[in-house]
């Protein structure tokens, strides 16, 4: 790929501050490549719609530049931008019918009647709503209303769409449907997609690669599978997934692991910090890759725990184990015959690998 | 607001009830026009009758008309006892079956022994009211507005040429159209005759169009004076008493023309329907006898309605009362009987004539 | 297990009193809804629908003749307006008029019968006073003795006209109409014509006041609505502070303001832009003036409550979609606004037709309205019926154009936030 294609949307050190106080995004470099589908994630207030607001020019970056396709839109307004964009809310126009809607970015374009009309039902054949031109948006659900604005948001072919929490008010299962049908039109119109949400089960889903936003600053930029395994700071290793959170003490490090002092006990775990030893980290580790015995293959660490409670869920079955002085450490087992024997008060060997559990800095948040 | 001006009317009489309740058996609204007036007639009159019959009395203001009482009267809730009025309502109110009818025989009789009947101007008994004042509506100027030459006469009003500046009339043909057909050249004692043809109406008309754009219209007797002192006008009609009020109290270069002006008396009328009929008569009687009427003129330039206490008028008040002999002159007396005929014929066309 | 699925025959319970059951267990919540609204509805019913009915009735309702002389009434129904009535008819009204001087009520008749035709008031009443003393049979030759005008059909019209106990002749006169001696419904003269003319202004004068406020208080609106809240809650309190004097205050600081020797005047004067005074009040500009500074805040507030509901997401949306700002404004903003900002818009105009004290006191000559009117017949010429039908006229004429708003954009469209 040329330069230009792996930097088709390129943040720049950009800042952005409303009160000349607080920055709420601090130093933002980033670089999109085009065709990608790229999720801004993080807590309410952590700045990622403001980045998106940046792109989509509605803010002005405080300092530094953003580029689209190798040009500097700080100056560029809005509707110069040639962006496609949806909203949380939908933000269909309430008072044009649904072809109405769909037509206006084409009308503002002078596209004759003939193309508009075409264009217009082809957006609506894309999202499964043809026939549905002369509606209002309100008589339709909250589904069909973001596949339209989805459709808004294509029909006049821009090779960016911002998406702002665009599924936020639609219910679960909507809103799974709607994550895959917006997956696959990504797909098979190959757009770059910029996706702000706060959901990180979603941005896991739908994204190629993660910024998880907070507190203005990006605290890791990867592809879900990365942000899962390897989370690089608390803070990650918080947001993404289930996690269990053991404090201790670096001891020693060595070939990558290092050795900590957890309530008088000792772990290894890979080593992400660089921090010297003496000094205070979390340890993280994924429910799923907890195992009861030490008997498996890899494991380096193993600890005795009792079983304060057992849930039931299926497919798998949820333990809450008391260890090493944190009384809220998780395990997910497999129903399997091998682990239905489990029952709180039991006394069990809990066991892990040190390549599964990772040494994290621990960000404030 | 619309529907509120339109049903005004009705609750009126309902929020005044309300409003009053709790008033003791020992009290009597007496009900007038406010300001210097009122005053004038709360010293001579009520201060002094509560002073010797404990009863309070308790003044309100209204700003003319009918409207009110015949509110009061229709919804059988009557709060006003005794009221004072133009002759032009006494007369309306009358027909209307608003007022109580009064006996002039129950008056009492002149300090120097005259009947009641024989002491009170002319046209100062009708059938439900007694006359207080006499006054007058007058021209009125102000000196600070012509430099050289002053008006001296009422024609002077119409003459806009000679006398530059806005003129205040009063929102109303009444005394209007007179002026206007005096103005024209009828004497003063032919107005009504050539008023009743429609050639002397259209003369009148014609007369008032020729100072229309200079006018400006008021509608209560506290507006000409306030006009005069803002400047909005040079020469306004007005009612003696304000005139003299504004030039003797305040000290506003004001000036009355004593020539054809209108005289006019008020009355006291007794609301029909009145609880305190009894009391009410009483009041009425005390307040328009000799001694009270001349009182009043000690507060106001308003001439008393009994030719018995003209005799006791002051020296100082004298030369201001419309009774004066060097004011009366060639006074003309207001038609009612002729107005009550033409009024809302006339009405009607002086109101489409303004609005065109 | 124990549970069994309900299937559709016993889901519906072949109960018959089962309704009834409902309807008792609804009837308790309709009473107590009721109940809730019971003062508010008497109040209603009390302050203004009962007024405004008797009002209506009034202006239709004309008792006078039937109550006071009925059997003189009922004869004058049945005459034909040919030709003068005849002796049965001339012995009636005068033994009714000699018994109404009797009872008082001479002068209420006639007044009435004056407001039909002129001088019928000095005409029944001295004729009730002769008329008290004579004692022969033949009334018509003595009547048309006493006074020439008992042979005018004029006269006798006039007894027609108020014979009935019900009448147009009200609303006749609300439209520049009248009956003539022969009971046919033609123009008034020429000079007496001006409630059309009136009412025509009014509709005139209520418009400008309307468009004024909307040039005024759309764009006010726009920024209350973008502005941070601390900084538009101060300026609202500044849209309020008008409701907080009182109206009187209010139109007399107008008069200071713009009189001829008032603060505007006087500061042209000195700076030289003019050599005389302008006539800004006791005109039609006075009226238009003091208006829209008193109804703006009814057209700003609900077009600043529905504009609040319009979230800045749509203005983002169409920028995006690649519309200018200020088409984004028209076809966007503009239209979401419509609905607030015809809401004030009506409430305006409405409330500028019925307006009466403002024109009163500074609209001087020209700036009158139609309530000016109306007022000056229920405080003044006491003709209340008159009044009544002014008000029912004005009152269809709002409805009409309310009719024709619904018809062109719709009663729905409507939001007062």
């Amino acid at each position: 790929m040329s330069d230009i294609n792996n930097k088709y949307v390129s943040f720049q050190d950009v800042q952005k501050t409303y009160d000349g106080e607080i920055l709420v995004v601090k130093g933002f470099n980033l670089d999109i490549g085009k065709g990608e589908f790229v999720t801004m994630l993080g807590p309410s207030g952590s700045g990622k719609t403001t980045c998106l607001m940046m792109l989509a020019g509605f803010e002005t970056p405080t300092q530094g530049e953003i580029f689209i396709n190798g040009t500097a839109v700080n100056r560029i307004a809005p509707h110069k931008r040639n962006i496609g964009m949806m909203f949380q809310n939908y933000a269909l126009f309430p008072h044009m019918t649904i072809a109405e809607n769909l037509a206006y970015p084409l009308q503002v374009r002078r596209m004759g009647r003939s193309e508009v009309e075409e264009k217009v039902k082809r957006a609506l054949d894309m999202v499964e709503l043809g026939g549905f031109e002369s509606r209002r948006p309100k008589q339709l659900s909250g589904g069909q209303q973001q596949r339209v604005a989805l459709a808004r948001a294509l029909v006049f072919e821009p090779s960016l769409v911002l998406m702002d929490e665009p599924l936020g008010a639609l219910d679960k299962q909507l809103r799974e449907q709607m994550q895959y049908e917006i997956k696959h039109i990504h797909a098979r119109l190959g757009v770059t997609v910029v996706y702000v949400t706060h959901d990180q089960s979603e941005a896991l889903t739908m994204s190629d690669r993660i910024a998880v936003f907070n507190n203005g600053v990006v605290q890791q930029l990867d592809t879900p599978q990365g942000l899962y395994e390897k989370p690089v700071n608390s803070f990650v290793a918080d947001f993404i997934g289930e996690n269990n959170v053991l404090h201790g003490k670096i001891e020693s490090e060595e070939n990558g692991i290092c050795s900590l002092n957890v309530n008088g006990e000792k772990i290894k775990a890979t080593a992400v910090t660089q921090a010297p030893a003496g000094t205070q980290v979390m340890m993280s580790i994924r429910p799923e890759r907890v195992v009861l015995g030490s008997h498996h293959e890899g494991i380096d660490n193993s600890f005795v725990g009792s079983v304060k409670e057992c849930i039931y869920h299926g497919d798998h079955i949820r333990v809450r184990v008391s260890l090493l002085g944190q009384d809220q450490f998780i395990l997910k087992l497999p129903n399997s015959a091998a682990t239905g024997g489990v029952s709180v008060g039991d006394s069990v060997q809990v066991a892990w690998s040190s390549g599964d559990a990772r040494a994290l800095d621990i960000v404030e948040y | 607001m619309k529907i509120k001006t339109l049903v005004a009317q009705l609750p009126l009489a309902v929020a005044v009830a309300a409003a009053s309740t709790g008033v003791s058996a020992e009290s009597l609204t007496v009900v007038s026009w406010g300001g210097a007036y009122t005053e004038s007639q709360v010293e001579a009159y009520h201060k002094p009758y509560t002073a010797e019959t404990g009863t309070k009395i308790i003044s309100e203001n209204y700003s003319g008309g009918v409207a009110e009482i015949k509110a009061q009267v229709e919804a059988g809730n009557v709060t006003w006892d005794v009221i004072d009025l133009e002759k032009a309502d006494v007369i309306r109110a009358c027909d209307e079956g608003l007022l109580v009818e009064i006996d002039p025989a129950d008056l009492p009789d002149g300090d120097d022994g005259a009947s009641a009947v024989d002491d009170f101007v002319p046209g100062g008994l009708e059938d439900c009211g007694v006359a207080n004042i006499v006054w007058a509506k007058i021209v009125a100027y102000d000196e600070s507005q012509f430099s050289g030459n002053k008006p001296s006469k009422m024609v002077d009003f119409f003459n806009t040429k000679d006398f530059p500046g806005k003129r205040g009339l009063k929102k109303t043909p009444k005394v209007n159209l007179e002026r206007a057909l005096i103005a024209d050249g009828v004497p003063g004692g032919k107005v009504y005759e050539v008023l009743s043809t429609p050639e002397g109406v259209d003369r009148a008309f014609a007369k008032l169009e020729e100072i229309k754009e200079q006018v400006v219209w008021w509608e209560a007797g506290s507006q000409p004076v306030q006009l005069l002192a803002d400047g909005e006008v040079s020469m306004t009609t007005a009612y003696n008493g304000r005139i003299y009020n504004a030039a003797a109290v305040e000290g506003k270069p004001f000036t009355i023309i004593w020539d054809h002006q209108f005289a006019e008396l008020d009355f006291f009328g007794i609301v029909k329907g009145t609880k305190k009929l009894d009391e009410s008569m009483k009041f009425l009687k005390y307040a328009t006898d000799t001694k009270r009427l001349a009182d009043q003129t000690n507060y106001i330039s308003y001439a008393p309605a009994r030719k018995s206490s003209i005799a006791l008028v002051t020296d100082k008040m004298m030369p201001h009362m419309a009774t004066a002999p060097e004011n009366f002159g060639n006074a003309v007396p207001v038609d009612h009987a002729w107005w009550a005929d033409n009024q809302d014929e006339l009405n009607e066309r002086f109101n489409a004539w303004l609005n065109k | 297990m124990s549970t069994s699925v309900p299937t559709a025959d016993n889901m519906q319970v072949n109960d018959p009193q089962l309704k009834g059951k409902l309807k008792k267990a609804e009837r308790f919540l309709k009473i107590r809804a009721l109940l809730l609204v019971a003062p508010l509805v008497l109040f209603v019913l009390f302050t203004f629908v009962f007024p405004l009915t008797e009002m209506l009735y009034r202006s239709i309702h004309n008792p006078i003749l039937v109550d006071n002389m009925p059997q003189a009434a009922a004869l004058i129904r049945e005459w034909g307006q040919v030709e003068l009535p005849g002796e049965d008819i001339f012995s009636e009204v005068g033994k009714a008029l000699v018994i109404a001087r009797e009872q008082k009520t001479i002068g209420r008749i006639g007044n009435r019968l004056n407001s039909e035709h002129s001088g019928m008031r000095s005409l029944t009443t001295k004729s009730a006073r002769k008329l008290g003393k004579y004692t022969g049979d033949d009334y018509k030759t003595y009547m048309l003795g006493l006074d020439k005008r008992w042979g005018e059909m004029e006269t006798w019209s006039a007894f027609k006209v108020l014979s009935s106990e019900y009448t147009m002749t009200h609303y006749l006169a609300a439209f520049d109409m009248q009956y003539n001696a022969k009971g046919e419904i033609v123009p008034q003269p020429e000079d007496r014509q001006i409630y059309i003319d009136m009412l025509l202004k009014t509709l005139k004068l209520s418009l400008m006041v309307t468009v004024f406020c909307v040039i005024l208080g759309y764009p006010l609106a726009y920024l209350l609505s973008v502005l941070p809240s601390s900084k538009s809650n101060l300026l609202m309190i500044l849209v309020l502070l008008p409701f907080w004097t009182s109206l009187l205050v209010r139109t007399s600081a107008w008069i200071v303001m713009l009189q001829s020797k008032g603060v505007v005047n006087s500061l042209l004067l000195y700076l030289g832009i003019i050599s005389e005074p302008l006539d800004m009040m006791y005109n039609q500009i006075g009226t238009v003036v003091a208006m829209t500074h008193i109804l703006l805040p009814f057209l700003i507030l609900p077009t600043y409550s529905v504009m609040k509901s319009i979230s800045p997401v749509y203005m983002h949306a169409a920028r995006s979609l690649g519309a200018t700002p200020a088409h984004a404004f028209i076809k966007v903003y503009f239209p979401q606004s419509l609905p607030g900002l015809s809401a004030g818009a009506i409430l305006v105009f409405i409330l500028s037709i019925g307006y009466y004290i403002t024109p009163a006191l500074v609209g001087g000559r020209t700036g009158q309205m139609i309530s000016n009117l109306i007022a000056y017949h229920m405080q003044t010429s006491l003709n209340w019926g008159l009044g009544a039908a002014l008000a029912g006229s004005l009152l269809i004429v709002v409805l009409v154009l309310y009719g024709i708003y619904n018809r062109l954009v719709g009663a729905s469209q409507l939001k007062l936030g």
